[in-house]
């Protein structure tokens, strides 16, 4: 809920190019432009959801914020405090605060590690607890959140299935008691009655800890479902951010309607009333990415102007902003 | 085919051709009639003259199953060769109009590059054209756009959806996405746990479903035309597993409505109006469940 209109995270700008090496020396060639200049808010305990197709620089976004990479330009404030200028362990007190749920639960734990180690492994690094009775306390507390069962520490991943063990992935996420949860894709690997099962979690638990959430899907409708706010990405940029009920009742990009009737809706009646924008042609390449927009040549609204100047990311009324000529 | 991973989707798609390996897997029962003909008792030549020919299949992974060292050119011109008996360069004739048929712009170039140089869509085109190559009568294709982004889901669904009403091509669509199925399909068939528990007209089956399983997953899916803030319905529980299945019915142990009956018999599928069928003891008490569940 976005009662707060205080601002956790501000990224201004941001430019993270990742370089292409080509030949026996390994010289640069190029770069993957994989985010190109993007800038947005995230507000304390809101949902911000980010849409886009495969390899538009969405994970590459929240991987940014938690400085995972170090980015090429821009910056990105954490609770007003510059994250991209801080090193040892001023990173790592803020990262304590921030923390991040991966999309393929079967490669994001240690297959090695039980539950419980799996769980408590944040605490003892920021040096929250230490072990013993009050540690394991924490760690069935926190089993017990996720809605798994204190006794289950003792076991391994390989024992639980693919929605249990992302129940542990949130459960390691929540260890820390961070402010702000970068979710990749936490449902995509899951089966339809396992989605809605996670996503009611997520929601319960953003309400019950006070948790801000940068929700990363390329489902639309999921990402509806849970976000307040809602950014489209295409080709590293982002062409339009509003809240959630007017991008879906009013989606000014052509990318966004484009995107939108793609989804089909589960009700035959409804959906056959639905007006269809197809788009030809795929993604272009991010190391070489179309002059002026970079949507332009799938682009039904097309005109001059589009394949010469990259269009402004204006405001256009009541927060709804857009990177469009046209609109 | 619709259902959720393991349900057994895909291997009552791959049994029809006879794709399942043996061992392990091994047909123990049942016909699979095609054309009135039972495949299950053809020869191996009887069912090579069915596979590609007639009965053509599109995988889920288009990259995976291309031949990477091998011209798409040269893997479409295969089928063509082998059923038609059409010499190499007559068969790459007719691949490049195939080419261009699934919507692949500068065909005669593109024919000779291998599968790495196309795009994940562009690859389940080269795929499609395969299967099409013959002009079978059914085409099965099995998850064929789940690993592609949105926007090249809808183009090639549309394009399938095209070619089927072209060429009157019957198709099996097997998904987990209950929205393709609404937008594209004529009649549903609802799996759980290895066994068929609802079949019947798509509007039917989203309009008056009548097996919990289906009323739960349609409910359980947030939809871009209903309130935002909407609670979306829970199945609690996992899928059971295929070699421990709980006495009774396999939906039982999730089901809200199950009763005393439903933990000891299983249930078989009954008519439950024109061309519906559904697996439940309850089916004829559903209008009951949907009040229920509303309060």
């Amino acid at each position: 809920m976005a009662t707060n209109t205080e601002n956790l995270v501000e990224v201004e700008n941001l430019y993270m190019y990742f370089p292409v090496l080509a030949g026996v020396m390994r010289r640069k060639v190029g770069d993957v432009k994989a985010i190109d200049g993007v800038s947005f808010t995230i507000r304390k305990g809101e949902t911000l959801g980010l849409v886009g197709e495969s390899g538009c620089g969405k994970t590459t976004t929240g991987r940014c914020i938690l400085q995972l990479y170090k980015i090429t330009d821009g910056k990105i404030t954490f609770n007003g405090r510059d994250v991209t200028k801080m090193k040892g362990n001023t990173l790592r007190h803020v990262r304590k605060d921030m923390q991040l749920i991966f999309q393929d639960p079967y490669a994001s734990l240690d297959p090695r590690m039980n539950a419980g180690s799996i769980i408590g492994e944040p605490m003892l690094v920021h040096n929250l607890v230490k072990k013993g009775k009050e540690y394991n306390e924490q760690v069935a507390e926190l089993l017990r959140l996720v809605q798994l069962e204190p006794y289950m520490a003792d076991r391994y991943p390989h024992e639980f299935s693919g929605g249990q063990r992302q129940r542990l992935g949130i459960a390691r996420a929540l260890a820390t008691r961070p402010e702000l949860i970068i979710c990749d894709e936490p449902v995509s690997a899951l089966d339809v009655s396992i989605q809605t099962q996670i996503i009611t979690l997520l929601i319960r638990l953003r309400e019950e800890m006070n948790l801000t959430y940068l929700f990363i899907a390329h489902d639309l409708s999921v990402v509806r479902h849970i976000s307040d706010r809602v950014a489209v990405m295409y080709l590293g940029k982002i062409m339009e951010i509003t809240s959630s009920d007017e991008l879906y009742d009013n989606p000014l990009h052509p990318y966004t309607q484009a995107l939108l009737s793609a989804v089909p809706i589960p009700d035959p009646v409804v959906d056959r009333q639905r007006k269809r924008v197809l788009l030809t042609g795929d993604v272009p390449s991010p190391v070489n990415p179309p002059p002026g927009c970079n949507f332009h040549p799938r682009c039904h609204m097309a005109i001059d102007i589009c394949r010469e100047q990259t269009p402004e990311f204006r405001d256009i009324e009541n927060d709804h902003w857009v990177a469009c000529h046209r609109v | 085919m619709v259902g959720e991973s393991a349900c057994g989707k895909s291997v009552s798609a791959m049994s029809i051709l006879q794709l399942i390996p043996y061992p392990p897997g091994i047909i123990v029962g049942g016909k699979v009639l095609f054309k009135g003909k039972d495949l299950l008792r053809a020869t191996d030549e009887e069912l090579r003259k069915v596979r590609g020919a007639q009965i053509a299949m599109i995988f889920q992974e288009p990259t995976t199953s291309l031949n990477p060292v091998l011209s798409v050119r040269l893997q479409i011109s295969e089928s063509l060769e082998l059923h038609r008996g059409i010499s190499r360069h007559e068969g790459y004739e007719e691949a490049i109009k195939l080419i261009k048929l699934v919507g692949i712009p500068d065909a005669e170039r593109r024919a000779e590059d291998y599968p790495y140089q196309f795009s994940g869509g562009m690859q389940q085109r080269i795929m499609m054209a395969m299967a099409l190559a013959c002009n079978p009568d059914l085409i099965i294709a099995d998850e064929p756009t789940t690993s592609l982004d949105v926007t090249v889901q809808a183009q090639l669904l549309e394009l399938i959806d095209n070619l089927r009403s072209q060429y009157g091509t019957a198709v099996i669509l097997i998904t987990h996405n209950l929205g393709v199925v609404a937008r594209y399909v004529d009649r549903v068939n609802v799996m759980y746990a290895g066994r068929l528990v609802e079949s019947g007209p798509t509007d039917v089956i989203y309009g008056a479903p009548r097996h919990p399983y289906t009323m739960g997953l349609i409910r359980s899916v947030p939809r871009l035309d209903l309130p935002r803030k909407r609670k979306l319905y829970v199945i609690d529980g996992l899928p059971p597993h295929l070699a421990h299945l709980p006495e009774g019915c396999a939906f039982s142990p999730r089901c809200k409505f199950a009763i005393d009956r439903c933990h000891k018999e299983r249930p078989e599928l009954e008519e439950v109006g024109e061309y519906h069928l559904s697996a439940c003891f309850r089916r004829n008490e559903a209008e009951i469940f949907k009040r229920e569940e509303e309060d």
